[in-house]
């Protein structure tokens, strides 16, 4: 841990909590602290408790179905768990979840980080301020609201800006389709962009908030343009926070449930033509299929959810360990 | 045996005067009972039901009926965990699940599939300029698998000589979410288009090409938005959206336009299949008959032939006894349903006069 927080330590010191019995020198922990300490050990316990117990029901409910699964549960595209014999496997909802998820981001984060830039550095004090409270209200609307959006207005949209980029960019690969445009995961993707933009935008605006004052005065009096100090001194120290916002961002777009499901084609292929109808993620077909599941169906339905929770956790540590690196090569303000 | 205070008012045109042992007149009366029943299932049967609720529950004052959609999965799951006193569902009873429902009647008391609410599966299309169209099975088997793309292809011109077809590409809509609809339709191609639809039947579509939709609303959605769009829908959403819909070919290439009639009919030539009381439905797919309307949906209750207990038991006989009265059946065509054959329709009241 860096720096190393002088009041805690003093007080802990002091307070000596739970530290073995006082000597008749120091001052006795008077209850509330003891109170106070042990309500806030209880908390955090409580949120690992419940973490546990969360992966602890997904996996006592996911094992039968996998168990009762014919065939390999991670290769196989079907889903079909309440045939005779089930049928069933994630590959194709795996692959839709992290490729709808990623190109949301790619989408999102230029968009989002260039426009809390704006607001934070070009823009007036009070227009930004007032900017960005409009940004944090897109962040309100309901994601059923968007899907509802999303299937009645952009869908029919998106399908002349589909054709425009298929006749024009069909030679990369993931622009060539075969004429039928409408919803696709292209479509999800900018419709998951949207939702979260506002995140990574508002998170992004108040690390870019925080750059001290003398940073930039200083890259600004050594003769940079306004460009160069942005980029030396606001991007460079708001970097981690702008990851953080875009694993923030991430986490929401692998788990965005209806609004993909009302938007999306759900079938259960691997394709790499984003332009074509189809495409499915797990969260997505657990809404989808739930209703109608038989028992080996819901267990199925959970076993995908745990295999999202699992991958939710990676993010969010691979995301903690970039960002702890990162801190440590960074010099710490006075 | 004595059960005075469990009656409650009626309405003034029915004679029932004792609920307890009262056996469900198929003549219109409605037996009144109090309590609360509560059910849950099918989103098929949620018009319905509702549609039902609201005469029972006028006519007599002190029952309380909730049904809660949720989908026919979870209402049998709800049924077995003994949440909910009878589930709405669009499929009978599967061999796996018999066993844990028989057990939650109580041990020797079994659970029975009864056929309330039925339907007509319409294959709605929106194709400019064209208002009647005939499809045989085959023809419709080979659209919904993406082999046919055109609207003007020779499968399509053969079965409707006369009408003028445009070039226009075929777009088909089929359910992305589980759905009783797709497993009759699906039951439907299987039946009578055998060599041209190879995936089987199963709620969720099996079948590639074609665009998925979450729920009948987006289905209705994508083949009115999309010109050469085509789908399948209940028959209440065709007409409720203005969607034109298809006469579709049996297992014989007969084409059957989609009347309310001609639906009873094929109805009435359905088998039970179920032993014991039970009244799960056979469809006849192979039937010859140019008026048997043959894409057809049937949706369950699913109640304990026996086991029940006092205190839900009047009330279950006295509504699901409305529900399969001919006045039960009756409403059901206003609401864009179709009502039993008179041959189901006196099986299944017997059936529920002889629960316990």
């Amino acid at each position: 841990m860096t720096g190393g927080a002088l009041g805690p330590t003093s007080l802990a010191e002091d307070a000596a909590p739970g530290a073995g019995s006082s000597s008749g020198t120091r001052p006795k922990t008077s209850r509330s602290d003891r109170l106070f300490r042990r309500l806030s050990v209880g908390s955090a316990s409580l949120v690992w408790i419940l973490l546990v117990a969360i992966a602890l029901f997904l996996l006592q409910q996911a094992l039968p179905a996998i168990h009762a699964d014919s065939v390999n549960f991670l290769t196989t595209k079907q889903w079909l768990p309440d045939n005779q014999p089930p049928v069933f496997g994630i590959a194709a909802l795996l692959y839709g979840t992290l490729f709808t998820a990623t190109l949301s981001l790619v989408i999102a984060v230029p968009v989002a980080v260039s426009g809390a830039v704006w607001l934070t550095q070009y823009a007036p004090r009070s227009l930004g301020r007032m900017l960005g409270y409009v940004v944090d209200l897109l962040a309100a609307v309901p994601s059923v609201v968007f899907g509802l959006w999303g299937l009645i207005y952009l869908v029919p949209r998106m399908v002349p800006v589909s054709a425009w980029l298929s006749t024009y960019f069909g030679w990369i690969p993931i622009f060539r389709s075969d004429g039928i445009y409408g919803k696709s995961i292209f479509t999800a993707s900018v419709l998951l962009a949207i939702m979260i933009l506002p995140l990574i935008g508002a998170v992004s605006r108040e690390v870019f908030l925080t750059v001290p004052q003398d940073h930039r005065e200083a890259a600004l009096a050594l003769g940079s343009t306004k460009w160069e100090m942005i980029r030396l001194t606001v991007l460079s120290y708001g970097r981690s926070g702008v990851i953080s916002a875009c694993v923030l961002g991430f986490g929401r777009a692998l788990g965005e449930t209806i609004a993909v499901a009302l938007v999306l084609s759900a079938n259960y292929e691997i394709s790499w033509h984003i332009l074509t109808p189809g495409g499915n993620t797990i969260a997505a077909n657990i809404a989808n299929t739930f209703g109608e599941a038989g028992p080996v169906g819901r267990g199925a339905l959970i076993a995908s959810g745990l295999v999202l929770f699992i991958i939710t956790l990676v993010v969010n540590f691979g995301a903690r360990a970039i960002i702890a690196r990162r801190k440590d090569f960074q010099v710490s303000a006075s | 045996m004595a059960v005075p205070l469990v009656l409650s008012a009626c309405s003034a045109d029915n004679n029932a005067a004792n609920s307890a042992g009262a056996s469900g007149s198929s003549t219109g009366a409605i037996t009144c009972a109090s309590g609360t029943l509560n059910a849950s299932g099918s989103t098929a049967q949620a018009n319905a039901m509702s549609a039902w609720t609201k005469a029972y529950q006028t006519a007599c004052t002190g029952a309380s009926i909730n049904y809660a959609g949720g989908g026919s999965g979870a209402g049998v799951a709800q049924f077995i965990s003994n949440s909910v006193d009878f589930a709405g569902s669009d499929f009978p009873l599967s061999a796996a699940q018999a066993p844990d429902a028989n057990k939650r009647c109580g041990s020797g008391n079994t659970a029975i599939n009864l056929p309330m609410v039925s339907g007509a599966i319409a294959v709605g299309y929106n194709v400019p300029g064209v208002t009647s169209l005939k499809l045989a099975a085959a023809t419709i088997a080979k659209i919904f698998s993406g082999k046919i793309t055109m609207w003007n292809d020779p499968a399509i011109m053969t079965d409707n000589a006369g009408v003028s077809l445009p070039s226009l590409g075929i777009q088909s809509f089929h359910r992305s979410d589980g759905s009783g609809t797709t497993y009759n339709f699906t039951n439907y191609l299987q039946n009578d288009a055998p060599t041209d639809w190879t995936y089987g039947h199963n709620k969720v579509w099996p079948a590639p090409g074609g665009q998925g939709a979450k729920g009948t609303a987006s289905v209705v959605q994508g083949v009115k938005s999309t010109p050469g769009g085509i789908g399948y829908m209940e028959l209440s959403y065709a007409t409720q959206n203005n969607i034109a819909y298809a006469q579709v070919g049996n297992a014989h290439g007969q084409l059957v336009p989609l009347t309310q009639a001609n639906a009873v009919t094929f109805l009435s030539k359905a088998t039970t299949s179920g032993s014991g009381g039970d009244l799960t439905l056979t469809f006849p797919y192979q039937v010859a008959d140019p008026n048997a309307y043959p894409a057809m949906l049937v949706t369950y209750e699913i109640v304990c032939k026996s086991g029940n207990t006092a205190t839900t038991l009047p009330l279950l006989k006295g509504f699901l006894g409305y529900t399969s009265s001919t006045t039960g059946q009756g409403i059901l065509s206003t609401n864009g349903y179709v009502p039993l054959p008179a041959n189901l329709q006196t099986q299944v009241s017997g059936a529920v006069a002889g629960l316990s």
